[in-house]
C-alpha cells in the first residue's frame, strides 16, 4: 500500500461524506478496535479480548456444512439452465423466482405456518441493513422522523438516518415493564416529535428485540397497529431474530396479527413492512441477504426498483434457493438451531447469576440484557462508561454499553453468547465472576 | 379543467410538506421545484374563485397568473429541452402547463403521480412518489413488455426480442464452462468447507480479491495503467457505485453535468435517492456525438446562473449508448476543465474489456498518469458484470486516489457487500491466468464479429449507425423513418418497434439526446441465428413507416 502524504483536498466532499452520522466513533465500535488489536485465541493468545459485541451465530453451523456435503447440486453454479421465461424475468432486481418462493417458505416455517407470505411481495436487498435503510428511503422524507423503542440496535442510527436526512425520536422504556412499549410511551414519543416541529412518518419495532434478547408479546403489537393507524403512519417491523426465538410460540409476527384479524387486515395492510434477513438465523452474514416484505404494492414496486443499488449475486441466490427449499431440512435446523440458542442462554445467564448479576427475562436472539447498575461508582451515563472501559481493557470482554443503545436507564449491558464455542464462553463467564468478586471484597475491607 | 385541479389538490400535501422541509432544513437551495409549489398555492384558490365567485376579477387576474407562471416555467427549463418530465415536486407544475400551454405529455400513464393514491391512505415519499413515476419510462415499459412475452427460438418465436439491456451474452458459455469445471471447488475448497465464507467480512470486499480485480483491470488497459488494490472499494453492481459516489461527492440540490446521449440508468443511479440533479450536456450528430468543452463550460455557466452549484461531471468510456471512445486529448482537456473549475470527474469505464474496432482505449487511470494533475478529484466506476458476462454476479467497483471518497465509501459499502460466496468464486475465477486471457481475447472477437453483422444488417436497411469501437450497442439513426421530426414521433416509431416489430429498443429520449430519430440497439444479447430475425423484423416496420409516407 501506497504511503502518501496526506495533503488537504482542494476540491470538497459532500456533507454525508464528512459527517459523523457513520457513528463508527461511538463506544460500540471503539470495543471492537479493541479486539481487533488484542483478539482472543483458545491457544493462542487466551488472555485476548474476547468479542462479545457481535451478534453473530455460529452455534448451528455444522449443520450447514453437513447439508453442502450432502448436495453437492446447490453449491454448482450454471448447471441447469434457467427456462427461457424465468432467464428473461431474471433481470437483476426481481430476483430468482425459486429463491423468492424459498425465503417465503422458510418465513412461514418460522412463524409455525401462523402466516402466509406471498413471493410476490419479497424485495431482495444486500443484507438487513440496506433492507432497512431503502424502507427509509421510501417511507420517509429527508426531515421526517421515524419512531424507534429504546433501547435499540446502534447501527440504527446509521442505517436509518446517515443517507435518507431522516430523524430517530425514541420511544422511551424502561425496566420497570422490562422496557415494554405500552400506548403511553407511544403517544409520549409522537408528541414529543410535534414538539420538534417533525413529521412523524412511522415505527420501526425490532421483534424479537436487538439488545433485549425477547419477542414482543401479540398484545402490545395489536397496540402498536393500532397507533399507527390512528396516526395515518407506517410500522416496519424488523423480525431478523424471529428464527432465533427459543420455541416457535413464543414469537408472535405482526403478519399473524394481521391474518388474524381480516377486518382490521385491510385497513391496516399497507402500512406494514418486515424486515428478514439470513444472517442471524442462518448463521450466514457474509452472503448479505436480506429481504423486504411489504403488503403495500408501492413500496414493493419502489422497493424493487431501488433494489438495484443493493444485488444479491444468482450464485448466492441459487445456493439459498436449494438449501431453503428442502423443507426436511429447515424445519431440523430451526429446532435445532432453538435449542443450542436456548441452551446457551441457560449457561450464560446461571454462570451471570453466580455472579449476582441478573438479567432481563429472555426468549430469543444471540445475546442478553444484564443489569450491572449495581457495580457502577456512579449512576449515570458516565459511571457506565467507566466500568465499560474497566469491562473492555482490564477484563478484556467487548460487551455494548446500554447508552450506544439509547438505553434510557444506566447500567444495562447488551452481551453477545453465541459467536463463540461453549469453552470461550466459560472463561468470559470466569472472568466476570473473577471481578465481581474481587470487587466484594474490595468493599469488605 | 376539473380532472386537472383533482391531480393538483392530489398532489397538494405531500409535495408541499417536502419543499417546506427541503427549504426549512436544507442549506444548499436546489434549482427547480420551487415554482412548482407556489404554482400551486395560487391556482387552487384561485380555481375556487373561478368556480364561485366570479367577477371582472378573475377576467383579468386569471390570464395574468397564468401568464406569470409560464414565464417562470420556461425560465427554470431554459437549459435544454427537457425531455424528462422534471421529479417529484415539480410533476404537478407539469400539470399546470398542461392547461396553459398544451405541451404533450411524455409519459405514458400519469397513474402513478400522486403519492396518496386512491387505495393507500400511507404516505410514501416523494423519493418513492418519482421513482414509481420513472417507472412509466419507454426503458420500463419495454423490460416489462419483454418479460411478459420473452422470445425463444423453438418456444416462442414470436414473442418480443430483448434490444434494450446491455447485457453481454455473447461469452456465458465461456463462463459456464469454467464454473462447472472448477465452481464447486472454488467455493468449498479442499475441505468442502465454507466455514470462513459465512462470518462476517470487510463490506468493501476481500483484499485478495481486491488483488485480482486490481490486476484485471490493469490488464483490460493493456498494462498502460495499473491499479493499487488498496484504493479500490467493491460494490454490488455498478449502478450502486455511482450512486455511492454521488453521496460522496454532492449534496442535495448539487448538480453532475452529463454529456448526452447517456445511459438511461444514470438516471436512477445519480437522481433517486440522492436528491442530486443531471444537467444534461447535449453533444451533437455532427460531432458524431463526441464531448464537447465548450459544452461543458456552457452548462457550467448557466447552472451557476440559476444558482445550481455543480460538483462534477460524469461520463461513460467507453460511451452509452454511442460506443465511442474518448480520445488521448480529450480527456486531457476534460482533465484540465475539472481542475480549472474545482469539480470532481467520474469516469465510468464498465466497458474498458469490450473495445472491439481496434481503436486504443486510454482510460482515465492512464490519462491521471501522465497529467500533472490533482488526481483527488479523478474517480473511476468499474464492474466485472459486463467485460465478463457476469450478469448476476453485481460486481461493481469505485477506484479513488481521494482517501477521504474511500474512507466514506468504505463505510457505505455495507448497504451493498458483495456475498463472500461471489467473491470467492471471482477470486478462483480471475487467478485463472490463462482462462482469463482467453476470455478477453475471445470476448473481443465475438463482438467485433457481431457489432459488424449487426451494422451490416441494418445498413442493407437504409439504417447508418454511429461508427463505435466500444461497448455492446449499435446508436442508430432512424430519424428517416419516424413521422414527425420530434419526440412524439421518435415514440411513435419506438412503439411500433416494440408492437408490430416485437423488439425492445431504447429511443434515444431515454438516453437524453437532443436529435430525435436516434435508438440504441444491445447486440450482446443475442446469438448470431437471432440477428436476420431482428432485421427481418425492422425491415417490416420500416415498410411500413415507408408506405405510410
Amino acid at each position: 500500500m501506497a504511503i502518501g502524504i496526506d495533503l488537504v483536498p482542494s476540491v470538497q466532499l459532500s456533507r454525508v461524506a464528512e459527517s459523523e452520522k457513520h457513528g463508527e466513533n461511538s463506544p460500540y465500535f471503539a470495543g471492537w478496535k479493541a479486539y481487533d488489536e488484542d483478539p482472543y485465541h483458545e491457544v493462542e493468545n487466551p488472555s485476548g479480548v474476547i468479542q462479545m459485541g457481535l451478534a453473530e451465530n455460529q452455534v448451528s453451523f455444522d449443520l450447514l456444512e453437513d447439508y453442502l456435503e450432502k448436495h453437492p447440486e446447490a453449491s454448482i453454479w450454471g448447471k441447469g439452465a434457467l427456462g427461457f421465461r424465468e432467464k428473461a424475468l431474471f433481470q437483476d432486481y426481481h430476483g430468482l423466482l425459486s429463491f423468492r418462493k424459498a425465503m417465503t417458505s422458510f418465513m412461514e416455517q418460522i412463524r409455525g405456518g401462523r402466516a402466509k407470505f406471498d413471493s410476490e411481495r419479497i424485495v431482495l436487498t444486500a443484507g438487513a441493513t440496506a433492507a432497512n435503510e431503502l424502507l427509509t428511503f421510501i417511507l420517509a422524507n429527508p426531515g421526517d422522523a421515524l419512531l424507534v423503542p429504546t433501547p435499540y440496535y446502534p447501527g440504527f442510527d446509521r442505517d436509518l438516518r446517515w443517507r435518507t436526512g431522516v430523524r430517530i425520536v425514541p420511544i422511551i422504556c424502561n425496566s420497570s415493564n422490562n422496557f415494554q412499549i405500552t400506548p403511553q410511551v407511544l403517544e409520549a414519543a409522537y408528541e414529543n416529535a410535534e414538539s420538534l416541529n417533525l413529521r412523524v412518518r412511522g415505527v420501526l419495532i425490532t421483534n424479537p428485540s436487538n439488545p433485549l434478547g425477547a419477542t414482543i408479546q401479540r398484545q402490545v403489537l395489536e397496540e402498536i397497529l393500532d397507533f399507527v393507524a390512528r396516526k395515518n403512519i407506517h410500522l416496519v417491523s424488523d423480525e431478523i431474530y424471529s428464527g432465533s426465538a427459543f420455541s416457535s410460540s413464543e414469537f408472535v409476527s405482526v403478519a399473524e396479527v394481521l391474518e388474524s384479524r381480516p377486518d382490521r387486515h385491510h385497513r391496516y395492510r399497507d402500512r406494514v413492512h418486515i424486515v428478514y434477513s439470513l444472517s442471524k438465523d442462518l448463521g450466514l452474514p457474509g452472503f448479505r441477504v436480506g429481504t423486504i416484505y411489504s403488503y403495500n404494492d408501492k413500496v414493493v414496486a419502489t422497493a424493487r426498483r431501488m433494489s438495484s443499488f443493493t444485488l444479491i449475486s444468482s450464485q448466492t441466490q441459487h445456493l439459498l434457493a436449494c438449501m431453503l427449499s428442502d423443507t426436511e431440512f429447515t424445519s431440523r435446523y430451526i429446532e435445532t438451531n432453538r435449542a443450542r440458542l436456548k441452551k446457551r442462554y441457560g449457561i450464560i445467564v446461571e454462570g451471570l447469576e453466580k455472579a449476582g448479576i441478573e438479567c432481563l427475562g429472555g426468549n430469543a436472539g444471540l445475546f442478553c440484557w444484564m443489569n450491572l447498575s449495581p457495580l457502577l461508582e456512579n449512576l449515570d451515563r458516565e459511571g457506565e462508561l467507566e466500568l465499560w472501559k474497566t469491562l473492555v481493557y482490564e477484563l478484556k470482554l467487548n460487551i455494548s454499553p446500554g447508552s450506544s443503545c439509547h438505553c434510557s436507564e444506566p447500567g444495562w449491558f447488551r452481551v453477545c453468547f453465541a459467536n463463540m464455542s461453549e469453552h470461550t464462553l466459560e472463561v468470559a463467564l470466569a472472568r466476570i465472576q473473577k471481578y465481581v468478586e474481587q470487587r466484594m471484597n474490595a468493599v469488605i475491607i | 379543467m376539473t380532472r386537472t385541479r383533482s391531480y393538483i389538490d392530489r398532489n397538494l400535501d405531500p409535495d408541499e410538506d417536502y419543499r417546506a422541509a427541503a427549504s426549512s432544513k436544507t442549506t444548499s437551495s436546489g434549482g427547480g421545484g420551487g415554482s412548482g409549489g407556489a404554482a400551486m398555492r395560487v391556482i387552487v384558490p384561485l380555481q375556487g374563485i373561478v368556480q364561485g365567485r366570479g367577477g371582472l376579477v378573475l377576467g383579468s387576474v386569471i390570464p395574468c397568473a397564468l401568464f406569470y407562471f409560464l414565464r417562470l416555467y420556461l425560465k427554470r427549463h431554459r437549459s435544454g429541452p427537457s425531455k424528462t418530465p422534471p421529479p417529484s415536486p415539480s410533476s404537478s407544475s407539469d400539470q399546470l402547463t398542461d392547461v396553459s400551454t398544451g405541451v404533450l405529455q411524455r409519459s405514458l400513464s400519469r397513474a402513478y403521480l400522486s403519492p396518496r393514491g386512491s387505495a393507500a391512505p400511507a404516505h410514501v415519499s416523494s423519493r418513492a412518489a418519482s421513482v414509481l413515476k420513472d417507472g412509466d419510462s419507454p426503458y420500463f415499459v419495454g423490460l416489462k413488455r419483454f418479460q411478459e412475452d420473452p422470445y425463444d427460438e423453438l418456444a416462442n418465436p414470436n414473442g418480443i426480442i430483448q434490444l434494450g439491456y446491455a447485457e453481454n451474452k455473447l461469452c456465458l458459455d465461456l463462463v459456464r464452462e469454467w464454473a462447472l469445471a472448477n465452481g464447486r471447488h472454488a467455493i468449498l475448497g479442499d475441505e468442502l468447507s465454507i466455514s470462513w465464507l459465512t462470518t462476517y467480512k470487510p463490506f468493501d470486499g476481500l483484499m485478495k480479491l481486491k488483488l485480482v480485480v486490481a490486476e484485471f483491470m490493469s490488464q483490460i488497459t493493456e498494462g498502460s495503467a495499473s491499479f493499487d488494490p488498496s484504493q479500490l472499494v467493491l460494490t454490488a453492481g455498478s449502478s450502486t457505485a455511482i450512486e455511492m459516489l454521488t453521496f460522496c461527492l454532492s449534496d442535495p440540490g448539487n448538480a453532475f453535468l452529463v454529456p448526452t446521449p447517456y445511459y438511461p440508468g444514470f438516471d436512477g443511479d445519480v437522481k433517486w435517492r440522492s436528491g442530486v440533479e443531471i444537467i444534461p450536456v447535449p453533444c451533437r450528430s455532427a460531432d458524431n456525438f463526441s464531448l464537447s468543452i465548450n459544452a461543458l463550460d456552457r452548462a457550467f455557466y448557466q447552472a451557476k446562473k440559476r444558482g445550481v452549484r455543480v460538483r462534477g461531471i460524469i461520463l461513460s468510456n467507453p460511451s452509452n449508448p454511442v460506443g465511442t471512445l474518448l480520445k488521448r486529448e480529450t480527456l486531457y482537456d476534460l482533465l484540465d476543465f475539472v481542475s480549472e473549475k474545482n469539480i470532481h470527474l467520474v469516469c465510468n469505464e464498465i466497458f474498458a474489456g469490450s473495445s472491439h474496432g481496434g481503436e486504443e482505449f486510454v482510460s482515465v487511470a492512464e490519462a491521471v498518469k501522465s497529467e500533472d494533475c490533482d488526481r483527488s478529484r479523478v474517480h473511476m466506476v468499474y464492474g466485472l458484470s459486463d467485460d465478463m458476462c457476469l450478469t448476476g454476479f453485481n460486481i461493481g467497483v469505485i477506484y479513488s486516489s481521494n482517501n477521504n471518497v474511500l474512507a466514506a465509501s468504505k463505510k457505505l459499502s455495507r448497504f451493498t457487500s458483495i456475498s463472500t460466496l461471489t467473491q470467492q468464486l471471482l477470486i478462483s475465477m480471475l487467478s485463472d491466468a490463462s482462462f482469463v486471457q482467453n476470455f478477453i481475447r475471445v470476448n473481443q472477437k465475438r463482438l467485433q464479429k457481431m457489432y459488424g453483422e449487426f451494422v451490416a444488417g441494418l445498413k442493407k436497411l437504409g439504417i447508418k449507425c454511429t461508427k463505435s469501437t466500444g461497448g455492446f450497442c449499435c446508436w442508430a439513426d432512424m430519424s428517416g423513418l419516424i413521422r414527425s421530426y420530434n419526440e412524439k414521433g421518435e415514440m411513435e416509431l419506438w412503439g411500433k418497434l416494440l408492437n408490430i416489430g416485437k423488439i425492445n429498443v431504447t429511443p434515444g429520449s431515454c438516453c437524453q439526446c437532443i436529435e430525435p430519430g436516434w435508438f440504441r440497439f444491445c447486440f450482446s444479447t443475442l446469438s448470431e441465428d437471432d440477428v436476420p430475425v431482428v432485421m427481418e423484423r425492422i425491415r417490416k416496420v420500416s415498410e411500413s413507416c415507408k408506405s405510410l409516407g
